[in-house]
């Protein structure tokens, strides 16, 4: 065999093997079976985290100086709806913040009556699932406030939170944004609907005029441009029924790795 | 010579074979299972690894992402920065990528766990790993002889030799918690329990940094172990990984 066959014969095998490996892979990776195995591991961070971590363990807080100069925004930048354009035309004064589901007592909240309850400020890491970080400063009411003021029903056991922007255009709706916690990250003295960021009210970009901050957990469970909470005994019939827009498409409902 | 400090147990187990060669059994069965276990993680994990790093393909140093300045960026702008055919899943899914690498992380956890309390248990650390005085002296000649891909044979290659042993206990005990850990402090979770730990690495994004780096540091042990598996005999080194049992010839001392 002269070396130039050779050489190609090397060629064709490798290219061969590599092409079974990838294809072998891809049928893997996107089987049910496989990838309900995998979600075990999802299961096995959630509660192991929730046992180290318990309900009080407080995210890091850091100081002015620490503060990102450039804090990136991510997924949708400005939901640009008919109905969000006049909200944010009009300073978000018309806008309130709907609470209903599993509650005592519904709720319509404006973001001045959200401003005169107490609030908390801190200064907090947001870790995004691709990988990167920033540092900014969040003023807000503790959503525990507004759950108290509301009063949960006992079969509560989520807080959904509709937002005002659709990240994909879907026939059956579903590519509206959501988000779903338990009680557990719903009570946490750092969980914020936020107002201000960095000492201003908080920019479109970033989510106006209320977010959630989330901080144990990353950055797509922190929904923005919240516009109704609701308690919730299950989060199943909501969307595709996995507790989320990015968790309807994959990613985990416990996000804390 | 180095061959003595060879358990007693394994010396016990000495097999004459017919043309006057030696078989005698190298590896247990836990340092055996063990090995492929991790092999299989290691090698998912770092696919899948490659998945996640594509999400975002620039490092930073310190706490946060200084976007206009990454310590490093990988990719041209348009298509993946690491090719399909070496990411996991193979096609573009950032949360395939997360699912794979959070169970093969679970695996490979237990496995190490499983793995140190036997080497703890068994001596396998004191006895087999730690080199002896005379090994380091002679670390020079040991490190000449491998530039020249010369092994040790006979009795000598019962033992594992002075770089061997650095090699294995600085991917044992360094290189492979190193992995665990700064995998551990980019979790928002645990950063809230282990702040310690974001302030050893220096930072999330430096803790990120170097979980690529340790992968890379753990990608070229991987070649050389390769290598000297190739040029120390394959079949051999293969036999007895797989089955424990390896061949020397006691007649050919150097």
């Amino acid at each position: 065999m002269s070396s130039i066959t050779r050489r190609r014969w090397l060629q064709r095998t490798l290219t061969a093997l590599g092409g079974l490996t990838v294809s072998a892979c891809d049928r893997i990776s996107e089987s049910p079976h496989v990838n309900s195995t995998l979600d075990w591991a999802e299961e096995l961070n959630q509660r192991v985290q929730r046992v180290l971590l318990g309900r009080k363990a407080l995210a890091r807080e850091y100081t002015e100086k620490d503060i990102s100069r450039e804090f990136r925004a991510n997924g949708t930048t400005n939901p640009d709806t008919e109905e969000y354009n006049a909200l944010a035309k009009g300073r978000f004064v018309s806008w309130k913040l709907i609470v209903g589901g599993l509650v005592e007592r519904p709720l319509q909240l404006s973001l001045e009556e959200l401003r005169s309850m107490p609030s908390r400020t801190q200064i907090t890491r947001h870790d995004c699932v691709e990988g990167w970080s920033c540092i900014g400063k969040w003023k807000g009411v503790q959503l525990s406030r507004v759950i108290e003021r509301a009063g949960l029903k006992p079969n509560a056991r989520f807080i959904a939170f509709y937002c005002a922007d659709t990240l994909e255009l879907t026939l059956d709706g579903t590519g509206q944004y959501y988000e779903t916690i338990d009680l557990v990250d719903a009570l946490h003295p750092q969980t914020l609907l936020a107002y201000d960021m960095n000492d201003r009210p908080l920019d479109i970009a970033h989510g106006a005029p209320l977010r959630l901050r989330l901080e144990r957990q990353l950055g797509y469970k922190m929904a923005k441009y919240v516009m109704r909470i609701e308690a919730l005994e299950s989060f199943q019939k909501l969307g595709r029924g996995k507790g989320g827009y990015w968790e309807d498409r994959g990613y985990q409902w416990y996000a804390g790795i | 010579m180095s061959g003595a400090a060879t358990p007693a147990q394994a010396a016990g187990s000495d097999r004459a074979l017919a043309d006057g060669r030696i078989a005698f059994y190298r590896h247990p069965l836990a340092v055996r299972l063990t090995h492929w276990v991790n092999a299989l993680c290691l090698w998912l994990l770092l696919m899948s690894g490659l998945q996640i790093l594509n999400a975002h393909p620039a490092l930073y140093w310190g706490e946060i992402s200084t976007f206009d300045q990454p310590l490093l960026s990988f990719g041209a702008a348009d298509g993946p920065a690491f090719p399909a055919w070496i990411t996991l899943p193979g096609f573009q899914d950032l949360a395939g990528g997360r699912s794979w690498h959070f169970f093969f992380a679970w695996l490979f956890v237990l496995n190490g766990l499983v793995y140190l309390g036997y080497a703890l248990r068994s001596g396998r650390v004191r006895n087999v790993l730690a080199p002896d005085r005379e090994q380091l002296r002679n670390i020079g000649r040991s490190l000449a002889d491998h530039l020249r891909l010369r092994f040790p044979h006979g009795d000598a290659a019962r033992g594992y030799n002075v770089l061997q042993k650095l090699s294995y206990l600085i991917v044992l005990f360094g290189l492979l918690p190193l992995m665990l850990l700064t995998g551990l402090t980019m979790s928002p979770a645990m950063d809230a329990r282990l702040q310690w730990l974001t302030a050893l690495f220096g930072g999330r994004q430096s803790a990120r940094t170097v979980h690529f780096f340790t992968a890379t540091a753990l990608v070229a042990f991987f070649l050389i172990h390769v290598l000297a598996v190739l040029a120390a005999g394959p079949l051999n080194e293969m036999r007895s990984i797989v089955t424990g049992w390896f061949v020397i010839k006691p007649e050919k001392r150097s």
